[in-house]
Order: C-alpha cells, then structure tokens, then sequence
C-alpha cells in the first residue's frame, strides 16, 4: 500500500522539518500532519514518515504506539474525548460518560456505526475547573449540562 | 492587590499585538538589550522568583547553570505540557495573554544567550498552540522575534511543538526526549539539562507561568517583586481551584496567602456549604492534607513543606465530605498506572498494581492486609526511577492512608464503599 501526503501538507512536513537541526525531531509534526489527512496512522504512513526523516519504519512505530493521540486504526470522525480524571469525578464526569453513552448506544473505546462519532474517557485536559467537560477533536466543551451536549452533538 | 501575571486577563482580544501592546506588551525589550545577559540573569535571581511548574527551584540560579565557555547552541525550552490533575493555570496564559510569555521568552532567552526556543505545547492544547503559531507570526511581522531585534543584533527564533498526549512529557527529560522525536521517556540526572540538554546542548526548560512573570521583575525591578508575598517565598502565584468549590477557576495571590481566605472568598466557598474533608494543594501528585489543617494553611513553599505536604504547581483540589477517600486515591492511581512510561520497572509494576489493589478496596474486595501491601508498593516505588512519576503516586498513597485510615478499613469491614455512588 502506498502513502502519500498531500502536496500542501508536503510542503508543510519540509517547513517543519526545517525548523529543527536534526530531522527525527520534526516526528510529532509530521505524524500529526498524517493523522489530520487520514484520521488515523497506518504502517504505510509510518513507512512513508520513516523515508521522510530518514529513520526506520521501527522508529517511527514506536512513537505512534507511545502516544495516546495518534490512532493506529480508524475511529469514527468526530473524537470525542471525556476526562474522568479525579477532578473531574467530583464533578459529574461519571454522569457526563454514562449520557454520552446512551445517547449515541455506544460504549467507551467504540465508534458509532455510521462512523459519525467515537468515545473514549481520558485523563485530565487542564480542564478541571470548567468540569464536566468533554474534547471533540480539536475544540474544547466545558461546564457541560444535559442540554448542552444535546445542542453540541447536533451540530456535529 | 498587586497583578504581576493575571492584569490584564480580562482584556477582550489580549492575544493581538496591537491590543497586547496598549497594555504594556514588549515594552522590556529596549531595557533588556540594553543591559548585558549576566545582569538580566541577575535581576532575576535577586527577585528570589523560584520555578513555577512544581520544583520551586529558583530560576535566576538556575540560568546561571548554562556554561560560561560553550561552543554548542544553547536552547530555551518553554514546558506547556500542562498535564497534572488539577493543574490549569499555564493554559490560562497561553489563553488570555499569550504575548506575556513570548515576552518571558526573549527575557529569558537573551539572559542565557539562546537564539533559538521551543515551545512543547501538549498534544489537546491545539487550539492554544494555533493562537500560538499566530501570536508568534504576527511579532516576527514586526521584528519583536527573528533577526537582529529592534537593531539590538540578538536573534531569536522561537517554535511552537506539539506534543501527542503523555504525561510523562512536562517532565523536563521526558520532555526534551519527546521534542527530539522519540517516544518520551525521562533521563537519568546529571547531565541536567542545563549543560547537556536537547539535541545534547545546554537547555533550560521554563514553565510557561514562570517566563510569565519575567516582564514584571524587568519592568518594575527585582525589589518590587520581592516585596511581594513572604521573604522565602516571593512574589504572587497562580491556583488553579477546582473539586467542591462554588467559583472554581485560576486566581492569582500573593504568596502566603491563607487558603481559608482563598476558599471563602475568591472560591466563595464548598458547595453547599459542605464541611471540607481534604485538600491536594499543588496537584495531583501531593500529600493530601485534611479539612482542618487545610484551613490553617498559608499557600507558600514553606509553610505546605511544614504540613508535610507541597505547594507544587498550585493545583488545588477541594474534596468534601461527600467524596470517598478511597474513590480519590483510586482514580489517581489510575491515572499514574496510565501514564507511566513503563521505563522503570518500579513505576510501571508498582503503578498498575495499586490501581487494582485500590479498585479492589473500592468495590469491597479488599482485605486488611491491602493497606500494608499499598505502603510496601508505595515504599518500593519512590525514589527507585529515574524520574519523580512513581514518587507522584507513593505520595499520595500515604498521606491517603495516614489519614484516613479508618475509612479504608471500613471498606473492608462493610465489604463495600459506604458512600452513595
């Protein structure tokens, strides 16, 4: 199988690379610039990263499987992501999970099967004061109520 | 009250240079590429100003680390791989007055002679680091960063990194491990970093609270800051509140500012006016102390080490007499044992087994030999690896359990949590 990044992202991985004395160090860049193309990293990809900072495909494997964020399979579009960190706990995450569970008939680490949504629980998003709260791909929901979740999953 | 950190926080559109700038931003430049690097650091250490990512070490002497007759680059690395349950007064900053730290950034980059700084943002802050990347574009537009600043002949690229989602990154090794692209796993001390550091030159890691305060001690003198807070612990400090807290949220104070002030006033209180069991005060990773010593506490480096506890990253978890001190300490561990590097054999074994042994105790499973096996854990984990994590849970397993035993045997007892879940 064959991966390659689009032309603009391309460009972008060399302005990253770049930006560093030694190639490896532009690895978390780059990986991120994949896993925003795909959703997620596939070997091919890792092997693609492997020619593009001239490391081994094993190098590059062991810092996709380190890292909580990168997915080494596809998951659902929407990534949303509840903290049920101790803070977070003693202010109704447990409540915030089991909503979002039954609202989307989905258990946590499993995807919607239209492919619209994915659930996972995480631990602590510097958030804690803003508890209950939730991450969906990139953007922040904070202070969350019943009817918010319902209005933020809607417009999704 | 003096602000040196919070001012102007609630400025609409702080993170734009032009706004950034009616309110004071950059205006240190001129004086500090002016003044030679060794009397910045200077000024810096006289201001008594003690790191503020949990080590309290202080940053001025910490500068002066760098060595004097080096040949290689020397880096500034920022830590915003703000992490630690309970922590979230970095994002703050990078939130409501980004051009504050990239100002810290040139202060401090120019007093250790770097020309080049990292910024390792952790992974989930992407819209933090976005701002970032913008903030940064529009003060190279300008020349505040970049060649040759305001005519001064100093450069200084600065560069936002992101992270992908480990703890273990805010601490400083992990972290220069996981900015040179490998997995992020911490090393062994020394070399520290100040002489040995990323990409194996001398590197000071910063947290992002601490470059915040820079501005401040270069703009109004070291003495105006030290004249802040206590004689030890100079200066004003940002708390992060959150748990069982009416107001929770990032309030800045002078340090030794009692927490019962802190509580009742800018927090407004427990909810519902609920006695007050316990408190973490520096996050996640330290002593807990109860609801009475808490209420006697000053919020300062001295007087939390004379509660056996730390002032940390001023984290400060609430817990009241709702919350099952089993449960707590449960959910820690579990957050260690999911963010252990799995490097030291002690932390990863050690973590993982006290998850499971508390899970144990909360569901009624456990017996009374657990508490004697988590203190032998606790007692074989810290001070065995390489970096501090494991201490991070054996900490709280025995303060948890110093003090409050008998609710951990009563689990045992009633063979169940005695709390409504």
């Amino acid at each position: 199988m064959n991966f390659h990044l689009t032309k603009d992202r391309e460009t972008k991985a060399h302005e990253m690379i770049a930006r560093y004395p030694k190639k490896r160090a532009a690895m978390l860049m780059v990986l991120w610039l994949v896993q925003e193309q795909e959703g997620w990293i596939s070997e091919a990809a890792m092997g693609y990263v492997a020619n593009l900072l001239e490391v081994t495909a094993a190098d590059v494997y062991d810092v996709v499987s380190f890292y909580t964020m990168y997915n080494r399979k596809p998951i659902g579009k929407h990534h949303i992501q509840i903290c049920n960190n101790c803070c977070c706990r003693l202010r109704g995450a447990d409540w915030l999970v089991n909503y979002v569970k039954q609202k989307l008939g989905v258990n946590v680490g499993e995807s919607t099967p239209d492919g619209k949504f994915h659930l996972s629980t995480v631990e602590c998003l510097a958030s804690c004061g803003t508890a209950p709260m939730m991450q969906i791909n990139n953007d922040y929901y904070e202070n969350l109520t019943a009817e918010k979740v319902d209005g933020i999953l809607e417009k999704l | 009250m003096t602000l040196v950190i919070t001012k102007n926080f609630a400025g609409p559109n702080m993170a734009r240079l032009d706004v950034a700038m009616k309110h004071g931003a950059y205006v240190t430049l001129e004086k500090i590429l002016a003044m030679k690097p060794e009397a910045v650091v200077d000024e810096v250490k006289r201001s008594g100003l003690r790191g503020r990512g949990g080590a309290g070490f202080s940053t001025g002497m910490k500068w002066g680390f760098v060595p004097k007759d080096t040949t290689k680059p020397i880096y500034l690395v920022v830590n915003a791989d703000e992490s630690e349950p309970g922590t979230f007064k970095d994002r703050a900053i990078l939130e409501k007055d980004p051009h504050l730290m990239i100002e810290g950034i040139i202060i401090a980059s120019y007093a250790i002679k770097a020309h080049t700084c990292y910024i390792y943002f952790r992974g989930e802050f992407y819209r933090q680091w976005e701002l970032m990347e913008r903030c940064l574009a529009e003060a190279r537009k300008v020349g505040i960063i970049g060649n040759n600043i305001k005519g001064s002949g100093y450069n200084l690229n600065i560069i936002a990194h992101r992270g992908a989602g480990a703890y273990i990154c805010g601490e400083e090794t992990a972290l220069l491990s996981s900015l040179e692209g490998y997995r992020g796993w911490p090393r062994i001390k020394p070399p520290f970093p100040a002489v040995e550091g990323l990409f194996g030159c001398p590197t000071i890691v910063n947290n992002v609270e601490t470059l915040a305060v820079c501005p401040f001690i270069i703009r109004e003198g070291a003495a105006a800051y030290a004249k802040l807070g206590t004689e030890k612990s100079p200066g004003t400090k940002l708390f992060s509140v959150c748990g069982h807290v009416n107001r929770p949220g990032v309030y800045e104070v002078p340090l030794g500012y009692p927490f019962a002030k802190l509580l009742s006033e800018e927090c407004g209180g427990t909810i519902e006016e609920r006695k007050l069991k316990a408190l973490i005060v520096g996050g996640s990773s330290v002593p807990v102390v109860t609801g009475e010593e808490a209420l006697g506490l000053r919020l300062d480096y001295e007087s939390c080490a004379g509660c056996g506890t730390m002032l940390g990253s001023g984290g400060v978890i609430v817990i009241d007499e709702t919350a099952c001190a089993v449960q707590v300490l449960a959910d820690l561990a579990r957050f260690y044992a999911h963010e252990s590097c799995g490097q030291c054999t002690p932390c990863r074994e050690g973590t993982g087994w006290s998850k499971k042994v508390l899970d144990r105790l909360e569901a009624g499973l456990g017996s009374s030999e657990d508490l004697n096996l988590l203190l032998a854990i606790a007692d074989n984990m810290q001070g065995k690896t390489i970096c501090p994590l494991a201490d991070a849970l054996a900490m709280p397993i025995r303060s948890w359990i110093k003090k409050f035993r008998t609710e951990f045997e009563d689990h045992v007892r009633l063979k169940g949590c005695p709390f409504p879940s």
